[in-house]
């Protein structure tokens, strides 16, 4: 691998980009690795933690954003807690997913990640909360590949009372859609 | 009045004259500042040359004052004052206006920095005209030191000027002299045995006939000032006389108490309640632990007197010197007073516990030891002479992982310092391991080795190449156990991956702290510690031996986190510091210290009593005095300034409500003459 650094890329101007955007002081991680040694789901990912805050450090924009480790991280904030410099990783991975995808270069081999996270997002903003059925509907509408997957469980569920065609609104769904407002990318 | 003020403008080469038109400050000197009779300019006002013009124009013109617009006081103040002197003049009608480090370094434009030389020239030549002749103080001098701290550094100190043949008290509070050093296995980078060499040390201190030693003793307060400290030290009662006692073990051979976790071996092993901490202690006289010795148990729950306790006599009934016998369970506390001319503090340091990281365990785990722990456990005279043994079931690990960095660079766990000894002791641990276990394998988690002192970097090496440790590049994020094992997940940030190890042990480089009591030390001795509690020295280049309290100086890992030859360094030169006070009878101080007014009765002083003065005072210089009628009664208390350890700060001045307080040399009306001066536009 070669990370091509130059003006024209305006490489350097990514990390204090990312630390402005996310409030995380990037430049503060000496590389120890404690954040890759307890990550869950390192073992899917084509950079370690540690290494993508590295690449964010020495402006390596197209490297970061387009890695699928961005979306494997499944935010369990092990790594923000035991950072010994305080660095919040998990949600530095939460910025980098935004600028990937406000940017176009969303890896493509995660797309179910992405739709996944659309759906999911797209169910809490009309109901306030999830509706199963319907985000898993949606989900397997962008996503048609998986249209089969975890299907046999589905009577089971429905048995137990899980799954309900009906979706539930919660009370107060404008404060909700007033937060979307205010999170949407200007 | 009609003071004659010269002006001296140095070029400092470019360093001032490249951002300020030196020619137009010294004209504008001569030109427009009332009292300037002389103003010139030169290329260094502080070589030889420049001197001889500064004593040269004193005499021609016959100034009596003189501002050197130069670089900070701090640098040559001295220098040029020095040179007045010579003229007889006297060295406080001398003052430099700093338009270096204030103006030229701070400046590129140099229409701006000649406009600012301009007015801190003319400030400073104001209050030259308003200076008075000052004398020095003279202070007399104890030829007396306290050392306090028993450990390496405060062992070498105290030898050092004991040698230099000066009267050395040296006060521990541990029941023997050794400190950290006494628990260390081998030292780097020769790996020779720390005891061996410590030990002929401690014998030395022992039989110096210069040297008073005082374990089992803190120092309780200290007052007075440079060269004249009062200090109060408290012998706590050990309850064996110690010129009784012979040392012969009888006592501590037969206490039944003996399953008492032992401090000395990190608690790896027991001792009884009547011990001694090591066998090389010094002095080699026990000291009974009052918390579990049986006896003592007793009398407290009963709430008689110990002597009257019956309950377990063992160590006084064995005890074999007659008629009285050494033990003396009665024995209290005793306050030792004693005048000392100049202090060392050698308090030294404390392993960070190994009960901080919650994710290595919060110490639950017995296996995952500390730095000294291994010391100990590696230390022939250690719990397993020598052998390394597994704390929990005395197994042999063969597989042993050292972490690095453990409280060190961590600030999440509250040191952001780097411990700057664990790089080197964990390759020696590496190595004394693979010494001992043969078989064995020995990783080592490290972020950044700092190996940089004298023959260092070979030794880490060697650890590697040589003794076959393996390093790996990360930190360890969990240890947890599966069976007897310990599962460490760590990385290796340099393949980029994850890696999980089967350790049976696992030795955290745990970072030095401040002493738990850093704190209460520092007021005692009116000394300043930085966020670390670490205690600061005066200048981190050029004091690093001197506390900001003169006559006050440090050794060892009380100042910072110090491998051996460095402490040992920066304790000899504590030394030479403490030698070259005591060699003169008397001190001079600078005069620039702070006075409380005294006026005829009825008034006395315009000074209120309040004493905010005392509560701001970082060096404890204000007392208190009582004015007397001719019958003895009290007509009211007043602030008085302590000239001795007075360091002329100003703060008194600057918090007085009633004004009764001024320095010396920076009388209120000097300062505003200063600051009227400016030409604010």
């Amino acid at each position: 691998m070669k990370i091509k650094i130059n003006l024209n890329e305006r490489s350097s101007d990514f990390a204090k980009e990312v630390e402005k955007r996310s409030g995380i002081k990037v430049k503060e991680c000496y590389q120890c690795g404690k954040c890759t040694a307890g990550c869950p789901v390192a073992y899917e990912m084509d950079y370690m933690p540690n290494q993508i805050i590295r690449l964010v450090q020495i402006g390596a924009r197209r490297e970061a954003l387009t890695s699928r480790t961005i979306w494997l991280c499944a935010s369990c904030i092990t790594c923000s807690t035991r950072c010994p410099k305080e660095v919040m990783i998990a949600e530095l991975m939460d910025v980098l997913r935004e600028m990937a995808l406000e940017e176009g270069l969303a890896n493509p081999s995660e797309k179910n990640i992405t739709s996944f996270h659309e759906s999911f997002l797209n169910s809490v903003k009309k109901h306030g909360r999830i509706s199963e059925v319907w985000m898993l509907n949606e989900y397997k509408m962008k996503r048609p590949k998986t249209a089969l997957q975890d299907l046999a469980v589905a009577p089971q569920m429905v048995v137990k009372g899980k799954l309900s065609f009906v979706p539930h609104n919660i009370k107060g769904k404008d404060a909700i859609s007033r937060i979307f407002k205010k999170c949407k990318p200007k | 009045m009609g003071k004659k003020v010269g002006v001296f403008v140095c070029h400092c080469g470019t360093n001032i004259s490249a951002t300020v038109d030196v020619e137009k400050v010294a004209e504008e000197a001569k030109k427009k500042y009332p009292g300037v009779s002389y103003a010139t300019t030169y290329k260094y006002m502080c070589s030889d040359p420049g001197q001889k013009l500064l004593r040269d124009k004193i005499k021609e013109e016959g100034l009596t004052g003189v501002v050197v617009a130069a670089c900070s006081p701090k640098m040559h103040e001295r220098t040029f004052r020095n040179a007045a002197v010579k003229t007889g003049l006297n060295p406080y009608q001398v003052e430099v206006s700093n338009i270096r480090e204030q103006c030229s370094w701070v400046h590129q434009d140099k229409a701006v920095g000649t406009e600012k030389s301009i007015d801190l020239v003319r400030m400073m030549t104001e209050k030259t005209r308003k200076d008075t002749s000052l004398d020095a103080i003279k202070v007399p001098v104890t030829k007396r030191a306290l050392v306090i701290g028993g450990g390496i550094a405060g062992i070498q100190a105290a030898l050092d000027i004991a040698d230099g043949g000066n009267e050395v008290i040296l006060v521990e509070k541990d029941a023997s002299i050794g400190g950290h050093m006494a628990q260390l296995s081998e030292t780097f980078p020769t790996l020779d045995c720390s005891q061996c060499i410590l030990t002929p040390r401690m014998v030395e201190v022992a039989q110096h006939e210069n040297i008073k030693l005082y374990t089992w003793s803190q120092v309780e307060s200290v007052g007075g000032y440079i060269g004249n400290f009062d200090v109060k030290i408290r012998k706590k009662a050990r309850a064996v006389d110690l010129d009784l006692c012979t040392g012969c073990s009888s006592c501590w051979q037969v206490c039944p108490s003996k399953k008492i976790k032992s401090e000395f071996d990190t608690e790896l092993g027991n001792r009884t309640a009547i011990y001694i901490p090591f066998p090389q202690a010094i002095p080699s006289k026990p000291v009974i632990d009052k918390e579990h010795c049986l006896l003592y148990r007793d009398a407290r729950k009963k709430n008689i007197p110990p002597e009257d306790s019956k309950v377990c006599r063992k160590c006084y009934d064995v005890c074999p010197i007659a008629p009285v016998k050494a033990i003396d369970y009665a024995q209290e506390d005793e306050i030792v007073e004693v005048k000392v001319g100049a202090i060392v503090v050698a308090t030294g340091y404390k392993e960070l516990p190994n009960n901080v990281y919650g994710e290595y365990g919060k110490g639950k785990y017995q296996d995952v030891i500390t730095g000294l722990q291994f010391e100990r456990l590696a230390s022939a005279s250690g719990p397993t002479e020598g052998e390394i043994r597994r704390p929990s079931d005395g197994k042999e690990p063969e597989i042993i992982v050292f972490i690095q960095c453990v409280g060190s660079r961590d600030p999440a766990k509250g040191c952001s310092y780097c411990s700057k000894t664990c790089c080197m002791y964990t390759a020696k641990h590496a190595m004394l391991y693979k010494h001992k276990v043969h078989h064995g394998h020995a990783f080592v988690f490290y972020i950044d080795i700092r190996c940089a002192g004298k023959n260092y970097e070979e030794f880490s090496l060697r650890a590697i190449e040589e003794e076959g440790a393996t390093y790996l590049r990360g930190r360890v994020s969990r240890i947890y156990k599966k069976g007897e094992k310990l599962i460490v997940l760590g990385a290796d940030t340099l393949t980029g991956s994850q890696v999980e190890i089967e350790a049976d042990m696992v030795v955290l480089a745990s970072a030095m702290k401040a002493q738990d009591d850093a704190e209460v030390v520092a007021r005692t001795l009116s000394i300043q510690y930085d966020k670390d509690r670490f205690f600061s020295e005066l200048h981190p280049k050029l004091r690093p031996v001197e506390s900001s309290n003169a006559g006050i100086f440090l050794a060892g890992a009380c100042q910072g986190p110090k491998d051996i030859p460095e402490t040992v360094a920066q304790a000899s030169g504590a030394a030479a510091k403490v030698m070259a006070l005591l060699s003169s009878d008397e001190l001079e101080r600078e005069p620039v210290v702070a006075k409380v007014d005294r006026l005829p009765p009825p008034v006395f002083s315009t000074c209120i009593g309040c004493f905010y003065c005392q509560r701001v005072c970082p060096y404890g210089a204000i007392e208190q005095e009582d004015i007397k009628a001719r019958d003895g009664s009290v007509i009211k208390t007043v602030a008085r300034v302590n000239e001795g350890l007075c360091q002329g700060c100003g703060l008194c001045a600057a918090t007085c409500r009633s004004k009764s307080v001024e320095l010396a040399g920076f009388s209120d009306e000097q300062v505003y003459a200063e600051i009227n001066s400016v030409e604010f536009n």
